[in-house]
C-alpha cells in the first residue's frame, strides 16, 4: 500500500501533541510545588510520552521514509510539528500549566472515547490504551482548576490570567479542515467539531465550581495543527528537548 | 504551618486477598486528592490493588516510652506461642 499522506498527517497530529503537552509538563520534573505534585505531573508528562512514541511509531511505518518515531521527535524542525498551539505556549506558572492541560484533557477523553470505534486497528488500539491515562488525567486537572479557581484570592486572579492568555488558543483543537474530513470520510476519526459538546460540558461544569467566568470571545489562533504557523515557543522548547540527539547524532545509552 | 497540607498515612493493598500495608506518608489537602497523590507516589510500579489513606492526626499510637510495661510481659510466655503440640504426620506442612 501507498503513502497515504493524509493518514501520515493525522498520525502526526495525535503524536505532536502528546510529545509536546508531554515535555512541556516534563519541565516541572524536580520543581514542582509539592513533592506530591511533582510526581503526578511527571506521571502524567510520561504517560504522554509514552502515548507519543506509538501514535509516532505508525506514522513512521506509514510515511515509509526509513524514520523512526525518534527520528520524527528528535530530528524535525518547528515547521514539521503538528501539535496546536495550546500545547506549545510556556508553562508559566503552575495554574496555567494546569488550565492548558485541563483544557487540552477535556478535549482528548471524549476524542480517544471515539477513535476507538477507528476502522483503523492502529488508531483504536493507541486510543484504547491511551484513553484510560485520559481519564485520570482529566479528573486531576479538572480538580486542579477547581481548588486553584475557587481557592485564595491569589490563586483566582493568577488562574483568571491563565484564563485570558490560554482562551485565545483553545478553538484550534476543534477546527476541522481537508486532513480531519478525510479520516472522518475514512471512518478512521470524528471530526474534531464533534467533540465540541462534550468539551463544553466540561469546561462549563469545572468553570462553574471553580468561579472562573467563560470568555465570550471566540477568536481563536491557528497554525500549529497544519504546519502553517507554529508560535516563537516551539523552537526554544525543541532547541533544549532535542539537543542531545542534534550535538550527538545517534547517541544511544 | 497552618498552610501546609495536613499529613496522610497511605496503606496498600498488593493483591487480592491480602491486607493492606502501611506504605508511608505523603500531604494532601483532602482525602481524595490523598488517594489520588497515593496513587502518583506509591503505585507508579504496579504495586497495588487498593488504596487506604487516614489523616495522620486520626492514628492513636502507643508510646515508644512505655515499650517496657506494654510488651515486656509477653516476652517469657512462651506457651502462648502453639508450638507445643505434636502435629500428625497425615496433616503436612504447615
Amino acid at each position: 500500500m501507498s503513502s497515504d499522506p493524509h493518514l501520515v498527517e493525522f498520525f502526526l497530529r495525535q503524536g505532536d501533541n502528546a510529545l509536546v503537552l508531554g515535555h512541556r509538563l516534563s519541565e516541572w520534573c524536580g520543581m514542582g510545588p509539592a513533592l506530591e505534585e511533582d510526581i503526578a505531573l511527571t506521571n502524567t508528562a510520561l504517560d504522554l510520552i509514552g502515548q507519543s512514541k506509538l501514535w509516532l511509531a505508525h506514522a513512521a511505518e506509514i510515511e515509509g521514509a526509513d524514520r523512526s518515531a525518534d527520528d520524527l521527535a528528535f530530528l524535525r524542525d518547528a515547521y514539521d510539528f503538528r501539535n496546536v498551539l495550546l500545547l506549545e505556549v510556556p508553562n508559566a506558572d503552575y495554574g496555567r500549566t494546569m488550565l492548558r492541560e485541563f483544557f487540552f484533557d477535556a478535549f482528548q477523553l471524549p476524542w480517544l472515547k471515539a477513535l476507538t470505534d477507528s476502522t483503523d486497528d492502529r488508531v483504536a488500539e493507541v486510543a484504547a490504551k491511551s484513553a484510560k491515562e485520559a481519564a485520570y488525567h482529566l479528573e486531576r486537572s479538572a480538580e486542579t482548576v477547581i481548588a486553584l479557581g475557587d481557592g485564595t484570592d491569589e490563586s483566582h486572579a493568577k488562574m483568571m490570567a491563565a484564563l485570558d492568555y490560554l482562551w485565545p488558543y483553545v478553538g484550534e483543537m476543534m477546527v476541522d479542515d481537508d486532513v480531519d474530513h478525510a479520516m472522518a470520510e475514512a471512518g478512521v476519526a470524528p471530526l474534531p467539531s464533534a467533540m465540541r459538546p462534550a468539551w463544553d460540558d466540561t469546561v462549563n461544569a469545572t468553570f462553574r465550581e471553580a468561579q472562573l467566568p467563560r470568555p465570550d470571545t471566540k477568536f481563536a489562533h491557528a497554525g500549529g495543527r497544519n504546519g502553517f504557523r507554529h508560535t516563537e515557543h516551539l523552537g526554544h522548547m525543541l532547541a533544549q528537548m532535542q539537543v542531545l540527539q542534534r550535538s550527538h547524532p545517534g547517541a544511544t545509552w | 504551618m497552618s498552610r501546609e497540607w495536613p499529613l496522610w498515612e497511605v496503606f496498600i493493598r498488593g493483591q487480592h486477598g491480602m491486607s493492606h500495608r502501611h506504605v508511608g506518608s505523603l500531604h494532601a489537602p483532602d482525602s481524595e486528592r490523598a488517594i489520588k497523590n497515593a496513587r502518583d507516589v506509591y503505585t507508579r510500579r504496579n504495586e497495588g490493588v487498593s488504596i487506604w489513606v487516614v489523616e495522620a492526626k486520626h492514628i492513636a499510637a502507643s508510646s515508644p516510652s512505655e515499650k517496657g510495661p506494654m510488651f515486656e510481659p509477653s516476652r517469657d510466655k512462651v506457651y502462648r506461642h502453639p508450638t507445643f503440640y505434636d502435629i500428625p504426620d497425615e496433616v503436612g506442612k504447615m
